[in-house]
């Protein structure tokens, strides 16, 4: 049962990568880029990670998404004439996809060397059913503080930083 | 419960975090090059929880899967932010036409 949820999660999650990979239209990318993530939230929930797949669901979904297609939405093409039969598209020059093909799968050959090759040897105990929230909200307030903390700055220089960056859009300001 | 090899996650992982690449090289999109990159940050993060399983007291992995998460969070605003502003400024999304430095 829980093989079968795993496989066709994963399967679910390769498959819209590489519809995204071989996609023209970059909205179609964009929603399939929604169907990955909810594979790989799946996958969270399959790892006993439940708080980081509703988390994963809330921050990729709800807003990295929409931010992704706002940004296409916002760049779109000035001459419509040309593109009107074919909106939204991406080139992909020949030799760039050489080029991508060799890296990905040159990439994915090393890792998978590596995977194999490298033989884990764990100590602890295999995760237990019980909700992981409890433990993330001690240790992020306990040993993890100050990560805690610098990334709330972050965040807050990120929203200062994106809104001024946004905010004047014509050149001549 | 929890019968997954932990090799099975770290090959979907790998799978994953390869394919994020070669669109990452292969699309002429600003935007399609951020997908790319929001896909490899994934990857990772499946590896960190994967290896997390076997960590239930302390539960490293997953803490430092939620730091990815925000920092990934926080460099999609900034990136759509300059992306608009690439934009405003030379009309074309394409990364090859945004040659000035060149010039």
């Amino acid at each position: 049962m829980e093989a079968t949820a795993f496989y066709s999660f994963s399967i679910l999650a390769i498959a819209s990568a590489l519809f995204i990979l071989f996609s023209k239209n970059l909205i179609y990318a964009a929603f399939a880029l929604f169907m990955a993530f909810l594979g790989i939230a799946a996958l969270y929930v399959l790892a006993g990670a439940d708080f980081l797949a509703v988390t994963q669901i809330m921050v990729y979904v709800g807003g990295i998404l929409v931010l992704l297609i706002f940004g296409i939405m916002l760049t779109q093409k000035t001459n419509r004439q040309t593109v009107s039969s074919t909106p939204n598209r991406v080139e992909v020059e020949q030799s760039r996809g050489i080029q991508g093909f060799l890296v990905g799968t040159g990439v994915f050959a090393f890792l998978s060397y590596v995977i194999i090759s490298s033989q884990f040897k764990m100590t602890g105990d295999i995760i237990s059913s019980r909700s992981t929230i409890k433990t993330i909200g001690v240790e992020l307030m306990t040993s993890h503080l100050l990560p805690f903390e610098i990334a709330a700055i972050l965040l807050l220089v990120a929203l200062i930083g994106a809104a001024y960056l946004a905010l004047n859009r014509n050149p001549a300001s | 419960m929890n019968t997954i090899p932990l090799e099975h996650y770290l090959f979907v992982a790998a799978a994953l975090f390869s394919i994020g690449l070669a669109i990452a090289v292969t699309k002429r999109h600003f935007i399609g090059i951020l997908l790319g990159i929001e896909l490899m940050l994934n990857a990772v993060n499946l590896n960190l929880i994967a290896f997390s399983r076997h960590d239930p007291e302390k539960l490293s992995g997953q803490l430092f899967a939620l730091f990815v998460i925000v920092v990934a969070a926080a460099e999609v605003t900034v990136a759509l932010a300059i992306i608009l502003r690439v934009y405003g400024f030379f009309k074309t999304v394409d990364p090859d036409e945004v040659s000035e430095l060149k010039k």
